[in-house]
C-alpha cells in the first residue's frame, strides 16, 4: 500500500512541501502575545499538505522539512522534536480520505474532524513524545521540558486550528467547479 | 521514402475536466527528420497536441480519446509514458520546473540515472551531449547561477541524452529575451541538421521561429487544423490574420502597403523577401507620422540612485532618469541587468544606498512601502503571486480593508475600479474561474484601487497570444489616457515598439540609453548590450530604399494600431 | 531567528574528500554516541576530537559564526531555564549535595548542579561541530545519493534532493509575494492586532502555497517525462566511489561507538559520577 501511495506527484509534493515548510519556518513566524515565543505558521502548512497528499507525504514533509531546517538554520538537528513533526504530519494525514478536500467541500463537520484530529495528534506529540525524548536523550529536567512542550503544543494547536483551517477552506475553494457562473450587469 | 514518425488519424481528445473536446477530428502526419512548427492562439489546442505526442495525455492528464495516434508505427495508447519518453524528448516551457538537478551535469544525467546507467558511461554521455548544446564548461555549475537561456539548453541536453527520435519544444521562446531566443532557434536548427532528428516546435511567436528554416507550419484554431503548408505559402495567405496570429512585421507592412504577397516572393525570410518597393514607398509617403506627445511635468525622478545587495558589489550604479506625468515608458535590459531591482527601489521594496527619489518634486526616499503604494503601484509578472482571496471583489478590496476605509467607500471605489477594468460583470465570481488575462486585470485592479499615479508592470504580456496581448495592452493604454503614468519592464520588442514611445535601457546596473523605442531597436550597439534584436521593419525599410527607416517604423505602428482597433 | 542559511562550503580538505556516504554514516554514529552517553570523560574526548576534525576540515570559524552565536545564546537561555525549573536536578542524579551557597528557598548552588549543567552544555557542544561539518562539507548533490546508498528508498532520497534544489526558488517566490502584499498594506509585525496578523499571514501563505502546488504539477510532469520511477532502483551521477580512507574512517567511528557504549554502560549508569 505504501509503494502505491508514493507516486511521482507525492514525491515532488514531499520535496517542494519540505522547501515551503522551511521557508515558512524561517520567515513567517508571527510574534505571539507570550513573550519570546512565536507562532509557527509552518505547522498550518504541514496540516494542509497532509490533508491534501495523505499520511506518508505528511509524515515525510514534517520529517524532511523540520530536520533540514534545523540543519541549515541551527547547524544541528533536534531529533526529539523532529519526530513530533513526523508524527503530527502522519496522524493528520490519516483523515485525508475522510475530509476529501478535492471535492471542494469543507463544511462544519469536516472542520470539526480536522481540528479534533490535529489537537489529538499535537497533544500526543508535544505533551508526550517531545518531552519524554528530551528526558531520555538529553536528561533535561522533567518539569522544564513538559512546560516547553505545553507552550509549543498549545501555540501550534491554535495556529493549526486557525490558520490551518483558513488554508484548508481557501484550498477547497480552488477545487470548486465553476460551471454555474453567469455575468451580472 | 521518409517514414512517418507521428500519425494522428481522426483523433479527438476531451479532458475529463472540460465539457467540450480540445482536439477535434485531427489528422496529421509528421515524417522522420521534418522540422514542423505548430502555431495557434491560446486555447486552440496546440499544447494539447504536444501532450498527446509525449504521453502526458492520457497518462497524466486524463480524458477521452477517439481515433488513433501512432508513434513510430505503434499505437500510443498501447505504449506507456516511459517507452514514449525514449522516442519523444520534450523541452517544457518553464525552465525552472524542468531543471530538476542541482547542477548542470546532474540534470543532464537525470534520465540516465533512471535507466540505471553505470556512472562511468553516464559521465561520458553527459559530457558529449553538453558539448552539443555548448554547456560543457558549466557541468558543475549550480542551477541558481544560470540564465534562462542556459537552463533551456540544459533541458534540451537532458532529453537528447536519451537518443530520442523526436524533439518537442513547448513554447521555447516564452521566457527568453530576443537575442537569446534567436540563439536558441539557431541551436535547435544546428542540432537538427547534425542529428537529423524530427523537430516539433509549438510556439506563437512566428517571426522569431522563422529565423530558421522550417519545413511546414501547422496552424491550429479551436481544436482543428486550419492550415498545413510551407511558410511561404502560409505567409502569402490570410489565414494568420483571420485567427489573430501575429504575422512577421515586414510581411504585415507589405500587406498594408497593398503589395500582393505570393509564395514566389519568399516572404518567410526578410532578406529574401521580394517586396514591391514602389508600393511600399508610396504607402510610406501617404501615411501620417506619429504625433509626439506634448511635454508635461516630471512625476518621478531618480537622482544618482545606487544600491547593493552585498557590500562591495553595487547592483545599481548611479542611475538617474525622470518620468513625466502621463507617460508610458518601457524599462528594458537583459536578465539580471538590474531592471527589477530599479523597480523595487522605486516601490520602496529595497532601500538605495545613495541617491534620491522624487515624486512630484517631493523627496520620497525615506517613505515606507505602504506609503509609496498609494502613489506607485507594482504589478508582478505572475498574477498567482498576488492573489490571496477567493472572490474578485474581496481581492480588489483587500488594500482598502487593511487601511480601514469605511465599508460604503470600499464598495464604491472597488466597483468603480472593476468597471474601469471591465471586471464588473464578474465581481461575484471566484478568481479561479478566470483566464490568465482576466487574472492579470484583477491584480491591476487591486493595485489601481489605491489610486496610485504611477503603475509599474513586470512583463505584463509574457506568454500571451496576440489577442490577449492586445487586450491587456489596450487596457493599459486606456488607463494611460485617463492620466496614469505607466512603466513597463519587458523584453518584448513588439510591446516596446508599439506601446511605449520611450525606452530606458539598463545594462549591468547602469543606464545605457534613454531614447525613443524606435531608436533603441535600430541601434546596433544598444541591441547588442541589451540582448535585443533589430526589428525586421528596419531591414525592410532599408531594402526599399526609404531614407528615414525610423520614420517608416513609426508610421507602420500607428497604422497597425488603427487596424487592430477594429478587432475588439 | 537565524535568517542566514548554512550551505556547502567548497574547500580542499581531507574531510571534503570523504564520500558523502561515509560522512552521513559518521554523522549518524557520532550523534548516536553523543546522545546515548552522559559520561563526562567521553563527552570531553568527543568534544576535543570534534574540534580536531573541525580544524582538519579547513572551515573557518568566521564562516559559521552566525550559527555559533545563535547556539551560544540558545545554550545560555537553556541553562538559565534548567536552573529555574530544577535547581536540584544535579543532586537528584548524582545522589550527593555539596552546597556552595544558598540563594532563596530551594534555589541554592551545588557542585552537582554545576557539574550536571556543564555536562548538558558539553553534550550540545559535542553534537554541534560534527553536524555543522557534515552540512558544510557535503555537496548537496551527493546527499541524496548517500541517503539512497545507506538504505533509504531512492524516491524518498530524491524528495530530499528536490527540497534542497527548490529552497532558493521558493524563497524568491516568497519574497516577491510578501513585498507585493506589504505594498497593499499587509503587516505581520506586532504593530497589528493578533487576529489581524493571522489573517495577514494567510494572505501571504495562500499565494505561496497555490503557486507551489502549480510547481509540483510542472515538476512531476517533467520527471515523469524523463523516466523517473521506472525501475526499482537508480544510479546517481554525483555519487562517489569508496576509497580506502573511507573504510578506515568508518571502522574508527564504529570502534569509537562501541567503546563509548562499553565505557558508558559497564556500570549500568550512563552518568559519570565523580562524587562517589
Amino acid at each position: 500500500m505504501f509503494k502505491k501511495q508514493l507516486s511521482i506527484k507525492n514525491i515532488v509534493a514531499i520535496g517542494i512541501g519540505a522547501a515551503v515548510f522551511i521557508i515558512l519556518a524561517k520567515f513567517v513566524s508571527l510574534p505571539s502575545p507570550v513573550p519570546n515565543t512565536s507562532i509557527q505558521t509552518s505547522y498550518a502548512f504541514l496540516a494542509l499538505m497532509a490533508v491534501v497528499f495523505g499520511p506518508i507525504a505528511g509524515a515525510l514533509i514534517g520529517l524532511i522539512g523540520h530536520a533540514l531546517n534545523d540543519a541549515i538554520s541551527y547547524g544541528s538537528v533536534w531529533w526529539s522534536w523532529v519526530v513530533v513533526s513526523l508524527f503530527v504530519g502522519f496522524i493528520i494525514g490519516l483523515v485525508a480520505k475522510r475530509i476529501d478536500i478535492e471535492s471542494g467541500v469543507f463544511n462544519k463537520s469536516k472542520l470539526i474532524t480536522f481540528n479534533v484530529v490535529q489537537i489529538i495528534a499535537q497533544a500526543i506529540g508535544w505533551f508526550l513524545i517531545a518531552p519524554v525524548l528530551d528526558i531520555l536523550v538529553y536528561a533535561e529536567p522533567a518539569n522544564k521540558v513538559f512546560v516547553q512542550g505545553l507552550f509549543a503544543g498549545v501555540s501550534n494547536m491554535v495556529t493549526v486550528g486557525v490558520i490551518g483551517s483558513i488554508l484548508l477552506f481557501a484550498y477547497s475553494k480552488t477545487r470548486t467547479q465553476s460551471n454555474s457562473l453567469h455575468r451580472e450587469l | 521514402m521518409k517514414k512517418p514518425v507521428i500519425e494522428f488519424n481522426n483523433y479527438s481528445f476531451k479532458y475529463h475536466s472540460q465539457v467540450d473536446p480540445t482536439l477535434k477530428d485531427l489528422s496529421l502526419t509528421i515524417l522522420e527528420g521534418e522540422k514542423v512548427l505548430i502555431v495557434g492562439p491560446s486555447g486552440s489546442g496546440k499544447s494539447t497536441i504536444g501532450h498527446c505526442i509525449n504521453g502526458l495525455v492520457p497518462f497524466s492528464y486524463k480524458g477521452d480519446v477517439i481515433g488513433s495516434l501512432k508513434i513510430k508505427g505503434e499505437e500510443a495508447k498501447d505504449l506507456d509514458i516511459f517507452s514514449l519518453s525514449k522516442i519523444v524528448g520534450t523541452v517544457l516551457q518553464d525552465p525552472d520546473g524542468q531543471f530538476i538537478g542541482l547542477t548542470v551535469g546532474e540534470d543532464i544525467a537525470f534520465s540516465l540515472e533512471n535507466d540505471c546507467i553505470e556512472q562511468k558511461s553516464m559521465v561520458a554521455l553527459v559530457e558529449e551531449v553538453a558539448e552539443m548544446v555548448e554547456m560543457d564548461r558549466f557541468l558543475s555549475s549550480s542551477v541558481h547561477h544560470l540564465s534562462g537561456g542556459q537552463k533551456q539548453r540544459v533541458s534540451l541536453a537532458g532529453v537528447m541524452v536519451d537518443h530520442v527520435d523526436v524533439l518537442l519544444f513547448d513554447e521555447p521562446l516564452a521566457n527568453l529575451d530576443p537575442a537569446t531566443g534567436k540563439y536558441a532557434m539557431e541551436l535547435i536548427d544546428r542540432i537538427q541538421k547534425e542529428t537529423n532528428k524530427t523537430v516539433i516546435i509549438i510556439e506563437h511567436r512566428l517571426e522569431d521561429v522563422l529565423h530558421i528554416d522550417v519545413d511546414r507550419i501547422i496552424v491550429m484554431d479551436d481544436g482543428r487544423i486550419v492550415a498545413d503548408m510551407n511558410p511561404d505559402e502560409l505567409l502569402a495567405s490570410n489565414i494568420l490574420e483571420e485567427i489573430h496570429i501575429r504575422e512577421p512585421l515586414y510581411v504585415k507592412a507589405a500587406k498594408y502597403a497593398g503589395c500582393e504577397v505570393t509564395e514566389e516572393m519568399k516572404p518567410s525570410k526578410p532578406l529574401s523577401f521580394a517586396v514591391d518597393k514602389e508600393k511600399l514607398i508610396a504607402w510610406y509617403e501617404s501615411t501620417d507620422s506619429i504625433i509626439p506627445r506634448g511635454k508635461s511635468e516630471p512625476i518621478l525622478e531618480l537622482n544618482e540612485i545606487a544600491f547593493q545587495y552585498h557590500a562591495g558589489h553595487e547592483t545599481i550604479q548611479g542611475v538617474s532618469f525622470s518620468i513625466e506625468k502621463g507617460e508610458m515608458v518601457s524599462l528594458i535590459g537583459k536578465n539580471g541587468a538590474g531592471k527589477s531591482t530599479i523597480s523595487k527601489l522605486i516601490c520602496g521594496f529595497e532601500k538605495p544606498s545613495s541617491g534620491t527619489i522624487y515624486f512630484d518634486g517631493q523627496d520620497i526616499t525615506k517613505d515606507t512601502i505602504k506609503e509609496r503604494s498609494e502613489r506607485i503601484g507594482m504589478v508582478l509578472q505572475n498574477p498567482n503571486h498576488m492573489i490571496s482571496k477567493h472572490m474578485i471583489f474581496d481581492e480588489v478590496a483587500l488594500g482598502l480593508v487593511i487601511r480601514g476605509v469605511p465599508e460604503q467607500e470600499i464598495k464604491e471605489r472597488v466597483e468603480s475600479v472593476l468597471k474601469i477594468c471591465g471586471l464588473y460583470p464578474f465581481r461575484n465570481w471566484p478568481i479561479s474561474a478566470l483566464s490568465f488575462g482576466q487574472k492579470k486585470r484583477v491584480t491591476i485592479a487591486s493595485v489601481l484601487v489605491l489610486d496610485p499615479e504611477i503603475i509599474i508592470l513586470d512583463e505584463p504580456t509574457a506568454g500571451q497570444d496576440l489577442r490577449h496581448f492586445t487586450e491587456i495592452m489596450d487596457f493599459l493604454v486606456e488607463l494611460n489616457r485617463n492620466g496614469k503614468t505607466i512603466i513597463i519592464i519587458t523584453h518584448d520588442m513588439h510591446l516596446m515598439l508599439e506601446y511605449t514611445p520611450r525606452a530606458i535601457v539598463i545594462d549591468s546596473g547602469k543606464k545605457i540609453a534613454d531614447e525613443s523605442a524606435t531608436t533603441v531597436l535600430t541601434d546596433a550597439e544598444i541591441i547588442k548590450q541589451a540582448n535585443l534584436k533589430e526589428t525586421s521593419l528596419f531591414e525592410l525599410a532599408k531594402r526599399a530604399g526609404i531614407r528615414e527607416p525610423k520614420e517608416f517604423i513609426g508610421r507602420f505602428i500607428r497604422y497597425d494600431k488603427e487596424v487592430r482597433k477594429n478587432w475588439q | 531567528m537565524a535568517v542566514e542559511m548554512l550551505s556547502y562550503i567548497e574547500r580542499k580538505s581531507p574531510v571534503h574528500e570523504l564520500t558523502g556516504v561515509t560522512k552521513l554514516l559518521c554523522f549518524i554514529i557520532w550523534s548516536t554516541a553523543a546522545m546515548l552517553t552522559y559520561d563526562t570523560r567521553i563527552l570531553l574526548f568527543l568534544f576535543i576530537l570534534s574540534i580536531v576534525i573541525f580544524i582538519v576540515s579547513k572551515i573557518k570559524v568566521k564562516e559559521i559564526s552566525f550559527i555559533l552565536i545563535f547556539i551560544l545564546i540558545f545554550l545560555l537561555l537553556n541553562n538559565i531555564a534548567i536552573y529555574l525549573f530544577s535547581p536540584q536536578e544535579g543532586v537528584k542524579i548524582y545522589g550527593t549535595s555539596h552546597i556552595l551557597f544558598e540563594i532563596v528557598g530551594r534555589y541554592n548552588v551545588t557542585i552537582e548542579q554545576i557539574f550536571y549543567q556543564l555536562n548538558i552544555t558539553l553534550k550540545y557542544f559535542t553534537v554541534t561541530p560534527v553536524a555543522l561539518l557534515f552540512i558544510v562539507t557535503t555537496h548537496p548533490s551527493e546527499f541524496a545519493a548517500s541517503l539512497n546508498k545507506i538504505g533509504v528508498s531512492y524516491r524518498i532520497s530524491y524528495a530530499v534532493a528536490l527540497a534542497l534544489r527548490y529552497i532558493p526558488d521558493v524563497q524568491r517566490d516568497f519574497r516577491n509575494i510578501a513585498l507585493a502584499q506589504q505594498a497593499r498594506g499587509v503587516d505581520l509585525s506586532s504593530k497589528e492586532k493578533l487576529s489581524k496578523r493571522i489573517k495577514n499571514a494567510a494572505s501571504i501563505m495562500i499565494p505561496l502555497i497555490l503557486s507551489s502546488l502549480d510547481k509540483i504539477e510542472t515538476i512531476s510532469n517533467a520527471m515523469e517525462l524523463r523516466g523517473f520511477g521506472k525501475n526499482k532502483e537508480r544510479t546517481w551521477y554525483s555519487a562517489r566511489l569508496f576509497q580506502s580512507k573511507d573504510y578506515i574512517i568508518l571502522a574508527v567511528f564504529v570502534l569509537m561507538l562501541v567503546g563509548t557504549l562499553v565505557i558508558t554502560f559497564h556500570d549500568g549508569n550512563r552518568f559519570y559520577n565523580p562524587f562517589l
